[in-house]
Formats: structure tokens, sequence, C-alpha cells
């Protein structure tokens, strides 16, 4: 009994200290986006960083997640007789929650995971700390751009997924199943609503924030050698996942 | 002038430094060796402000940088250059863009200002001509000597070499020391090696400091370092596998 209460209190400890260790990183990082002066050259590489290495990745899994989206709407639709929905079933799913969700789960795989990597190689060749000993604040070199970045990256690539995702239901809601491609569009026009572009628009935000600290933290405070930067890449990746998910759901249902 | 009071270290349970007593005059070359894993770098590194000791202190022109906020601190770093044990030069920029870097966001120098000093210290470290390759295609001297040239470009006043022969061949280390005695006799600046080339560090250094068991077990100019009965000099010089500094287990 002793030793399990011991074991729980000494885990309960270390995740606060963890916790506590990632609330200062982020509030440091957060403070130091507002705080000039700002490395512009530094938010360009970075944008670019993650809008090329994810464009590819979305443009693909947008277009097929929008013509499965037509698949199985159509069939469920179909059983109620109201095949016509489905360009505004389409459009509200992915501009709702399948864009930012997709799409930030994605950017992570691709370019949140080459982040963490990054600045984890940085940490074990001893790059972060000639910074330093430069006198160079590390947090606005290597972090604050990349927040900033995702802020910026993470709706735009969004933006994507929904357009081309809409277009893919297109192709098999109209070409494929018959649908009038005028039916597809207009009565999307009449369900799609200001508010729920707004809903998209804040949750991508968000994702990118999120995605961006966990990743950048994971990499800042990486363990020893190739094998550290391994087990951080990995948890980055995961723990962004998760966290998207879980903050999809809490956005969900205070936005709805 | 830089002075460690008593400083403690301690990883976990390890203790790595263990009341550290030293003062390092200004525009002196010392030298701090010890065996491999006993703290040496961990001594640099509270010269920058990198770690923070569990007790004691370590002055810098008379200012206890343990205490100091980051923004104090910042103005005693810009005092340093710092050539690091594996460069740490940045993957990202070419040779010319690791020594402009601190340059460009440190002081309001124009680029043709900036260009000139570049090339002065390329020349310097033998290395002009080589300003648009990257890290990644230079072999190992030539990525300290570029890191050399880096930790000189602000013209510092105190130079912290953490190994900066390791790795290297005999003629490439030779160059490098004679590198280290040019640039220290053209800027002047208070230099603190570490090191393990024992005994060719001894042309170089005006003095040598060992560190054993986490303290200084004895420091003097390298003619008393060669004639020490400190027995872990002693071994450390000849490379002994007998004495008090606990060699290898080859059977672990």
């Amino acid at each position: 009994m002793e030793k399990l209460l011991r074991f729980l209190g000494s885990w309960a400890i270390s995740t606060l200290k963890k916790m506590g260790h990632m609330t200062i990183f982020f509030a440091n990082a957060i403070y130091f986006v507002f705080a000039p002066p700002f490395k512009f050259n530094l938010l360009l590489r970075q944008i670019r960083f993650f809008g090329n290495k994810s464009m590819l990745v979305i443009l693909l899994t947008g277009s097929f997640t929008g013509m499965v989206l037509a698949l199985q709407l159509y069939y469920i639709l179909r059983k109620f007789g109201s095949e016509a929905l489905l360009g505004p079933g389409i459009a509200l799913s992915l501009i709702r929650e399948l864009g930012p969700v997709l799409t930030a789960l994605m950017v992570t795989g691709r370019a949140g995971s080459a982040l963490t990597a990054e600045i984890g190689m940085m940490r074990i060749s001893e790059q972060i700390d000639a910074l330093t000993a430069m006198a160079l604040n590390p947090m606005r070199y290597l972090i604050v751009p990349n927040i900033v970045a995702a802020v910026i990256v993470f709706p735009l690539l969004t933006a994507m997924f929904d357009t081309i995702g809409i277009y893919g239901g297109y192709m098999v809601g109209v070409k494929l199943l018959g649908i009038s491609s005028g039916t597809y569009f207009s009565l999307m026009e009449d369900y799609v609503e200001m508010k729920d572009v707004i809903v998209g628009l804040y949750k991508s935000l968000s994702f990118g924030i999120l995605v961006s600290l966990v990743c950048s933290y994971k990499g800042f405070y990486t363990g020893y050698g190739a094998e550290g930067v391994s087990k951080s890449t990995t948890e980055a990746v995961v723990m962004s996942s998760i966290l998207i998910l879980v903050w999809d759901y809490f956005l969900g249902s205070v936005l709805l | 002038m830089i002075e460690f009071i008593d400083l403690h270290k301690s990883f976990d349970s390890q203790r790595v430094l263990n009341g550290i007593n030293l003062t390092i005059a200004d525009k002196e070359i010392i030298t701090i060796m010890g065996k491999s894993g006993g703290g040496k770098s961990v001594l640099i590194k509270h010269i920058i402000g990198l770690l923070k000791p569990d007790k004691g202190s370590v002055l810098i022109d008379g200012v206890d940088i343990t205490k100091l906020p980051p923004r104090e601190l910042d103005k005693i770093r810009e005092k340093l250059g710092v050539l690091f044990q594996g460069g740490a030069l940045f993957d990202s920029m070419n040779v010319f863009g690791n020594i402009a870097f601190p340059l460009m966001e440190k002081t309001k120098l124009n680029k043709s200002e900036i260009e000139e000093r570049v090339m002065q210290a390329l020349e310097d470290v033998g290395l002009k001509g080589m300003e648009k390759k990257y890290p990644a295609e230079l072999s190992g001297g030539m990525r300290k000597r570029v890191a050399l040239a880096r930790a000189l470009i602000t013209e510092p006043n105190i130079v912290l070499f953490d190994e900066p022969t390791t790795g290297l061949d005999p003629i490439i280390t030779s160059s490098m020391h004679r590198l280290i005695s040019a640039t220290h006799e053209k800027y002047g600046y208070t230099g603190v090696i570490i090191s393990h080339e024992v005994p060719r560090i001894f042309e170089v250094t005006d003095r040598v400091a060992m560190l054993h068991n986490g303290v200084i077990v004895e420091v003097g100019t390298p003619e008393e370092i060669k004639n020490s009965t400190d027995a872990a000099v002693r071994q450390f010089i000849t490379g002994g596998i007998g004495g008090p500094i606990e060699a290898l287990n080859m059977t672990q």
C-alpha cells in the first residue's frame, strides 16, 4: 500500500513539474510573440517551411476526404430521399470539422515532426547554447517565428483543404453519382453561413498555436543524442494529435 | 577577471563540482584539464550562465553572474566568445553567414563593414575562399576554425574554448594551438581552454588547473604542473592507469 502511494505521489509530482515547465515555456513563447524586435526573415522562412512541406499532402488528403464524404453521405441521404443535400452536407462537414482537424493532423505529421527534429538537432549540437552564449534569445529566433508562421499558414492550408475537398465531392457526387451541378452548389450557398466559416477559422488558428508550441517545446527540451531526438519527435506528433482532437471537441461544444 | 568561489553543482545524485575555487586573471590563458566527464564543460557553462550552481558564485569583473536577471546576464555574455566542442555552427547558414551572424544581430555595422570583418577573420583562421561552404561540407578542423572565427568576430574580452582540438589530427591540433596563440596576441583576450592535449597545450597556456573529483587540486604554470608531485596530476600527465584517477574497467 505504501509502495503504491509512493508511486502515485512521485508520478503526480513529476507530472505537475512537467506541466509547470511546459506552461512556463508556452507563456514565455507567447510573450516574445508580442515583444519586438521581430525577425521577419525567419518568419518568411518558417511560412515556407510549413506551407511548402504540407501543400501536396493537403491537396491529396483534401481531395480524397471530399470524395469519400460524397460517397458515404450520398449513401445515407438516399435512404431519406435527400440526395440534393449532398453539397451542403460535404461543405459543412469540411468547413466546420474535417478541414481544420485533418489539416492540423497532416501538418503535424509532415512539418511538425520535422520542426521538432530540427530544433532537437540544434539542441544536441549545442547550436541553441551558441545562440544563448551570443546573448541572443533562442525563443525569439527559434520558437516565435514558428508560432506566427503556424497562425498564418494553418488557416490558409485549411481553406485549401476545404476547397479541394468540396471539388473532390463534386467529382464523385456530380460526375459519378449523377447529382446536378446546380443543386450541389446552390444549396451549399443556402446552408453554409459565415458563422460556419468562422468556427473553422477559430479551430485552425488554435490548432496552429497548439501544434507549433508542442512541436517546438519537444524539440527545445529534447533528450540526449539521436535517440532523444527521435523520441521527442514521436512524442510531439502523438501529443499534438491527441490535443488537436481533445481541443476540437472542446471548441466544437463551445462554438456549436 | 573570472572568479569561481566555492562552486557546487550536482545532477540528480551525481556530484560534479564539489567546491571549485579558482581565479583567472585578465588577459591570461588558462587550461583546465581533468578526466573526461569530470565536470570541465559544466564549469565553463557556469561562465556563460547556461547552468546555475547549487551553491557558490561565479564572478566576472567583480559581478556575481549567478544572481543576475536575464537582461543583465546578456550584457555579460556580450563580453564572451565561445568555441563549443562540436563547433555549434548553424547548419542552415554558410560559413559567411555563421561568422557574420553575431555582427548582424548585435552591432550596427553596415553590410560592407561586416563583409570586411568576416573576410579578415577568415584570413586569420586560414579559411579564405571558404565563405560560401556550408558546415556539412567542411572537415572537423575547418569547422572548429570557423567556430573560432565566429567566437572572435565581436572581439570579446573573454574566450572560452571547449576542447578545441578533440578529434583532430596532431598537425591540425598544432596549427589550432598556434591559431589560439596568434589570436590571443592580436586581440589580448582572457582565454579559458578545456583540453586533454597534454603536454602540447602547455606551449599555448600561461597556467594550468587540474580538476579532479569536483575540485581544483593544483594550479600553476606549465613548468610547475610538469614538476607537480600531486598523484592525480602526475597520473594525468603520464597517462598511467594506476593512480587516483579511476581508469576504465575493461572487464565491465
